[in-house]
């Protein structure tokens, strides 16, 4: 067996999820292995932000961030956590204060508290 | 938290599966290979993505399965250094805290995540009667407020580094087999993780 890209994307919580859901339902009988890291992955992931998430609202979550200067893994970690404060900010966002100023900030998470369901 | 890794391998179809849908056959002889194993260097593998390329069965002399090149990618667990995850914290020593990913009773996801004392937030002290770190809050007073790190509390932390050892069996030394031993109880990949920053640590310090 030979690894040709050990990093050809980065996958959302959101994608893992659905993915898992998906394979869930169709799987006729899968082996004791693959039964137990699809289970328990998605109960890890039905407690986090994503499993109330959708396609629709990601999309229009990431069209919000458009005008913002953030990373791909920036972007990723707001839509994994979900933050609904400054402080969670401080450590999703590198320097977050020195890039953006403080209304900036209050219109992040706006759009974070307006486009990904609670 | 989760990437998608693109391999390359040879499988091989047992002759009483020609008949089904070669997708299908190929699809569950790779999950049943790699889910839930760690790969050197890539992570802990979860369940096949999509296959890219199906080659062509060959059958070689003496067996009459086949075997088929495929391409595929399959997710992986394999945080980036400095993504912060949140897990839920499975048991203090004095040496650090021990962190796992969606912890219940039957299991978790991953267990090996574990943050030195060093990373704790600055004043930390071990309370040996009780088995759980504390961190000294200093409040606006002078004084300082206990927070203590339960078991079982989810907790979110920044990944500092990753560790990869190589666990496959080597033919253990003439002379005592004691590096083998000791070689099973590492685990393949394991993380450390830090909660000095303002933010990290138990969810319920910053509600």
């Amino acid at each position: 067996m030979e690894v040709l890209d050990d990093q050809s994307a980065l996958l959302s919580n959101f994608e893992v999820f659905s993915i898992l859901k998906a394979a869930k339902q169709s799987k006729k009988h899968s082996h004791q292995n693959v039964a137990t890291i699809v289970y328990e992955t998605s109960s890890y992931l039905e407690k986090t932000a994503c499993s109330k998430q959708s396609e629709e609202a990601v999309t229009k979550f990431l069209e919000a961030l458009r005008n913002f200067k953030l990373t791909k893994s920036e972007k990723l970690q707001l839509l994994n956590h979900r933050p609904t404060s400054h402080v969670e900010l401080h450590f999703l966002i590198a320097e977050s204060e020195e890039r953006f100023g403080d209304e900036d900030l209050q219109k992040l998470l706006d759009i974070v508290e307006s486009n990904l369901p609670e | 938290m989760f990437v998608l890794v693109a391999m390359k391998d040879l499988v091989e179809v047992k002759p009483w599966k020609f008949a089904e849908d070669r997708v299908d056959t190929v699809s569950s002889e790779l999950n049943k290979k790699l889910a839930n194993k760690v790969i050197h260097n890539v992570g802990l593998c979860i369940s096949l993505y999509d296959i890219t390329l199906l080659g062509d069965a060959m059958i070689y002399p003496g067996k009459g399965s086949c075997h088929v090149k495929v391409e595929f990618r399959f997710i992986a667990f394999r945080p980036f250094v400095d993504e912060v995850i949140l897990g839920e914290v499975r048991s203090c020593c004095p040496e650090g805290v021990n962190v796992s990913m969606g912890f219940d009773k039957k299991g978790s996801m991953f267990d090996d995540v574990f943050i030195p004392a060093d990373y704790l937030p600055n004043p930390s002290r071990f309370n040996r009667k009780d088995n759980l770190w504390v961190w000294e809050y200093p409040t606006e007073d002078g004084g300082s407020a206990d927070l203590a790190i339960y078991n079982g509390e989810k907790i979110r932390f920044r990944v500092i580094s990753e560790t990869f050892v190589d666990c496959t069996p080597t033919t253990p030394e003439l002379a005592g087999s004691t590096a083998a031993v000791q070689e099973e109880s590492r685990s393949p990949y394991s993380l450390t993780g830090s909660v000095s920053e303002a933010g990290l640590g138990l969810l319920s310090w910053w509600q």
